[in-house]
């Protein structure tokens, strides 16, 4: 039994640590599993430094034809599962083909390495970062080990950030002038802002705003358009009169969003909106959408 | 639906608490256990019941205390929090993550409040915050309610002066903006609650409503509370502010309760120095804004407050309160052109007050109001309106309780052309007023001028007005009016005889347009009115005046002739006879006589001519008898006349007894003690004789009749006159004839023929006690009784 056990379990065991491990700032990630375990948090142009620590089982002989380990970047397209695009690839071999007795540890270094896209993980795509380790064999198959980490890139602020600004309405029925104090927001950010009532010929029963994430995944006719609503949040509860304003202002902290992604490797696009609605007494919906920027803003 | 409406209402109401007691319930249990995320989250699902739009606003009210009570707890943790650590400014940032604004905003109230308290920031920065995100609640009930539950959280929080919370940054004008501001928009939320829902339910609406006025009002309740608000702040900012949301928000039931509550809330002191500005918005307001109740409360105060303390009088002045009031008053009903005459005269009424307690020296502005009421009335006729001649005979009435004095209302030439506006019923109320008034303070109403003005004023009691038919009038009213116009003939005096005249000359003047019906109250009072001004020209050295045209009783006694002689119209004989003996008696003693003559000559006539009745004729020849008896003013001749005249009369008189009586009582017209001239033994013993004969056929006459003499009565009456001529030295009247009397009174009584009658036995009994007594006092009586026997 044992012997057949051993045969099935791996020869040895392979665990990836980080040089600074101890201190580096640990992110929630989401496996596909369901689970959620913590991973460490790096941004582009960092140093990605550690160790590769190969212990094979009960002093088992380990034959190898070589050990390597390789910083990717992979978008994974749901609709087209199993393929990797990846992105990045760099890869720093380990060992000379040879033979492992007892655990050895192999440093490895990515110096300044470039991680343009964050980590993101949509309802179609999920783009990630790993290190993988791999231990080639003759006759039997690699011995591979994953390990993920998420970078998330900051943005400096905007230099140009203008309010928006903007007046809609249905003629002879209802006229309003929205205003939000800015078109890009920080992840953290409020959104400040004030609605004036120009004309109300309708009966308003309440007005709201909502937060809605636009992902595009895909290019020319498998394009494939995702939208959630992540936020709903009241504004106005009653019908107002002409000349009222009411004030805007929203949180984003408590959602969970991600910066704006114009356009990652061609591949995806991850875009923000605000959405105000207005629903009549009828439950009629009347709305303008209204994109916004969402950057990571350093803290 | 609708009829079910009330009961649907209250199940929702029982689910609306339910919701709420259950999240409450686990709100509690995160608050013990100090999970502030379960707090917010049960809190906010707690206070998502108030977002209910199914609730009157009575119910809804309930729902809203329950949520209140609650939120007092959560307010005591979040408090907790920040000791614990947590930052204010955080939670303040955290409440706001709710995705409802209904208990966002509630919640953000609670935070703020431990906000500032907690003095990170200043006050007036999270109020202002507060009150502007309120905004987003444009519901009118949940808006009303949780802006009220703002003010009730934030009211001592006010960085007001001498606050805690007042510091460089927060200063009295923040807590003023703040208070402001909220008011502002609960009055537009109040007045929008109007325009909600069918127009089939306005009335219903508009009860809700009102219900909700007090949250509104709380807000100048606040106001008014702050100390800082000086007189100059109110001037500039407060009440501009205050009276431009309530003229802006055109709206009939909050421009009237809030006008009510600017008044009641702030000092009168700054009502004086604002007058401007507050009365400058009344004619703004809307037509149908009961403003005359407003401005009186208005004025109201002010006299109160004038009376309140001397020293804040000569503020009035230098205000001019009263023209400033005034002038509002001719704006606001110019700008209201249907409002009532009750409305108008109420205005009046109350301004009227105002002056009468603030500027009591100053009849000329109590003239005024009259005046302008009278111009505003003008061209209406007499006012038909029950309320509006209420209000005016309000009005009439306040001048005579200020002053107690109708003259000083008599100076108000206008009084009387208010009163034109009456209906002929209420005049007359209002003229009683006036009696009573002069009645109650005794005043002495002495110059002709006055007593003019004064008949111009009761008029109406005085003489038939235009539209008074006769059947309208109750007999008792009637007597009583007249009664207190008699009184008030009294009342009307003046030492110097000479306008006294004058007085009397115009009255009568004034009562003859009376009519019948008047006369016989008005003319005795004015008769005795007049001969109370002989007497005392009488006592007077010889012709004070000294020239022909000056006061003479003949020319008084001329006056009065022809004042009775009016009574002849009526017709009332009686009285008139009566008042000629008074007249004829007040001539005797001026000595003139061929005026009392003339008296007696018409008192003579109507008895011929008029008293036809017989017991009339009875106290009528008694009362000729008595007056002529006393005349010491008539030569031989005259009363040689009247007397034969009188005794005439009273042989002819219907019954017997009545004949006897008068008779007996001519005797003492020939027999006057103190007049040497008039003693006529003989002529007394002829009436006393004639007497006697006269009771024997009255008695034989009964036998006839009845079978039975009757009483002895007259024989016993006619017995003490014949005791007291003796008495008084009649030599005609002997003891013998006096003993025949008794004898014959004695044998009448033992006969069967005679009706026993106790009265006259003892009649009888005591006058021959008197004659045993005074034979018993012995000296020159008992010596003349002597011979008679009884």
């Amino acid at each position: 039994m044992n012997f057949i056990v051993g045969a099935f379990k791996p020869p040895c065991i392979v665990s990836i640590s980080f040089a600074d491990g101890r201190t580096r700032k640990q992110v929630p990630l989401k496996k596909e599993n369901g689970h959620t375990v913590m991973v460490p948090l790096f941004q582009s142009q960092e140093n990605i430094v550690g160790e590769v620590l190969i212990e094979p089982i009960h002093g088992k002989k380990l034959e190898h034809t070589g050990v390597k380990i390789e910083l990717l970047g992979q978008i994974e397209l749901y609709f087209d599962r199993g393929n990797f695009y990846d992105f990045t690839s760099l890869v720093r071999e380990l060992d000379v083909p040879g033979e492992l007795y007892e655990k050895k540890t192999y440093p490895f270094e990515f110096s300044t390495v470039e991680m343009p896209y964050e980590s993101y993980n949509g309802v179609n795509v999920r783009l990630r970062y790993i290190l993988k380790v791999t231990i080639s064999r003759n006759y039997v198959s690699n011995i591979v080990e994953h390990q993920d980490f998420v970078v998330q890139n900051y943005t400096p602020l905007p230099s140009i950030n203008n309010s928006i600004k903007m007046e809609v309405g249905i003629e002879d029925c209802l006229h309003i002038e929205f205003e939000y104090n800015k078109s890009k927001y920080h992840l953290k950010d409020v959104i400040l802002g004030k609605i004036y009532f120009l004309l109300v010929r309708i009966k308003i029963k309440n007005m709201e705003l909502e937060i809605r994430r636009r992902e595009s995944t895909g290019s020319g006719p498998n394009t494939y358009v995702e939208t959630e609503t992540l936020a709903k949040f009241e504004l106005m509860d009653g019908g107002p009169v002409r000349g009222e304003s009411i004030p805007v202002r929203l949180f984003l902290s408590p959602y969970e969003l991600t910066p704006t992604y114009r356009n990652i490797n061609n591949k995806f696009s991850v875009k923000y909106y605000l959405n105000l609605v207005l629903v009549d007494e009828e439950d009629r919906r009347y709305f303008k959408q209204q994109e916004i920027t969402v950057y990571r803003l350093e803290t | 639906m609708i009829a079910n409406g009330a009961e649907d209402e209250e199940k929702w109401l029982a689910a609306g608490i339910a919701g709420l007691q259950q999240n409450a319930f686990y709100m509690h249990r995160a608050l013990d256990s100090n999970n502030l995320r379960d707090a917010l989250k049960y809190s906010a699902q707690m206070l998502s019941e108030l977002r209910t739009s199914k609730l009157s606003p009575h119910k809804y009210y309930e729902l809203y205390m329950r949520a209140f009570d609650e939120l007092r707890k959560l307010e005591m943790f979040f408090k907790e929090e920040t000791r614990r650590g947590c930052s204010v400014i955080d939670l303040y940032e955290l409440v706001q993550h709710a995705g409802n604004i209904l208990p966002r905003l509630y919640l953000l109230c609670t935070v703020g409040s431990v906000y500032i308290k907690s003095k990170e920031a200043p006050a007036k920065d999270v109020l202002k915050d507060l009150v502007e995100m309120c905004r987003g609640i444009q519901h009118p009930v949940r808006g009303l309610f949780l802006r009220s539950y703002l003010s009730q959280v934030s009211r001592d929080k006010l960085p007001d002066i001498g606050s805690e919370y007042e510091g460089d940054a927060d200063t009295v004008v923040d807590a003023v903006e703040f208070v402001l501001q909220n008011f502002t928009e609960m009055n537009k939320l109040w007045v929008r609650m109007q325009y909600q829902g069918p127009a089939r339910e306005k009335e219903k609406r508009e009860k809700e409503r009102s219900e909700l006025r007090d949250l509104v009002g709380k807000n100048l309740h606040v106001l008014g509370q702050i100390e800082g608000v000086d007189l100059d702040m109110y001037k500039d900012s407060v009440l501009p502010r205050v009276l431009e949301q309530v003229v802006n928000c055109k709206d009939e039931l909050a421009q009237f309760y809030l006008m009510d509550c600017i008044i009641q809330v702030f000092p009168d002191e700054y009502h004086l120095q604002t007058l401007d500005v507050l009365l400058g918005a009344c004619p703004q307001l809307q037509p149908s804004v009961d403003i005359k109740t407003v401005l009186s409360q208005l004025m109201e105060r002010l006299a109160n407050y004038a009376a309140s303390s001397s020293e804040v009088l000569p503020e009035f002045l230098q205000v001019e309160a009263f023209s400033k009031l005034s002038n509002a008053i001719g704006k606001v009903i110019e700008a209201q052109p249907d409002m009532p005459i009750m409305g108008v005269v109420t205005l009046y009424s109350s301004l009227l007050k105002f002056t009468l307690h603030v500027h009591p020296d100053r009849l000329d502005y109590a003239d005024q109001v009259l005046g302008a009421c009278v111009k505003k009335l003008s061209g209406k006729g007499k006012i038909e309106d029950n309320k509006a001649t209420k209000q005016i005979v309000a009005l009439l009435s306040a001048p005579l309780e200020k002053y107690n004095d109708i003259v000083t209302a008599l100076k108000l030439s206008n009084y009387p052309r208010v009163m034109e506006f009456l209906d002929n019923a209420t005049n007359k109320v209002m003229a009683t007023v006036i009696i009573q008034s002069i009645m109650k303070n005794r005043t002495q109403i002495s110059t002709i001028d006055k007593v003019e003005a004064l008949f111009e004023l009761i008029k109406g009691l005085i003489k038939d007005l235009d539209g008074t038919f006769d059947d309208e009038i109750d007999e008792d009213d009637f007597k009583e009016e007249q009664n207190s116009v008699a009184r008030l003939i009294q009342m009307l005096y003046n030492d110097d005889l000479e306008e006294m005249f004058k007085i009397i000359s115009t009255v009568r003047k004034h009562i003859l347009t009376g009519g019948s019906k008047r006369l016989i109250f008005t003319v005795p009072p004015l008769v005795f009115s007049s001969l109370k001004l002989v007497r005392q020209l009488q006592g007077q050295e010889e012709n004070p005046f000294g020239d022909e045209e000056s006061t003479t009783p003949k020319k008084i006694f001329q006056l009065l002739n022809q004042t009775i002689e009016a009574l002849s119209n009526v017709p009332a004989p009686e009285l008139a006879l009566r008042l000629y003996l008074q007249c004829a008696e007040a001539a005797n003693d001026c000595e003139l006589e061929p005026v009392a003559y003339e008296f007696f000559t018409q008192a003579y006539i109507l008895y011929e001519e008029e008293i036809s009745d017989s017991k009339a004729q009875v106290t009528a020849i008694h009362l000729i008898i008595g007056t002529l008896q006393r005349m010491q003013v008539f030569g031989v001749e005259n009363r040689d006349t009247l007397t034969h005249k009188a005794t005439g009369y009273s042989a002819k008189l219907l019954k017997k007894p009545d004949q006897c009586r008068a008779v007996y009582a001519c005797s003492h017209l020939f027999w006057v003690c103190d007049q040497e001239n008039l003693k006529d033994g003989e002529r007394v013993l002829i009436c006393l004789k004639r007497a006697l004969r006269i009771a024997n056929a009255a008695q034989q006459m009964s036998s006839a009749t009845r079978g039975s003499t009757g009483s002895v009565t007259l024989f016993v009456e006619i017995l003490n006159k014949y005791l007291y001529f003796f008495e008084k030295g009649n030599a005609q009247i002997t003891s013998s004839s006096i003993q025949s009397l008794i004898e014959l009174i004695t044998t009448e009584m033992q006969s069967d023929s005679t009706t026993p009658d106790p009265a006259t036995n003892a009649f009888f009994a005591s006058t021959l006690r008197y004659i045993q007594f005074q034979k018993q006092k012995g000296g020159a009586v008992g010596e003349k009784y002597e011979p008679i026997k009884a």
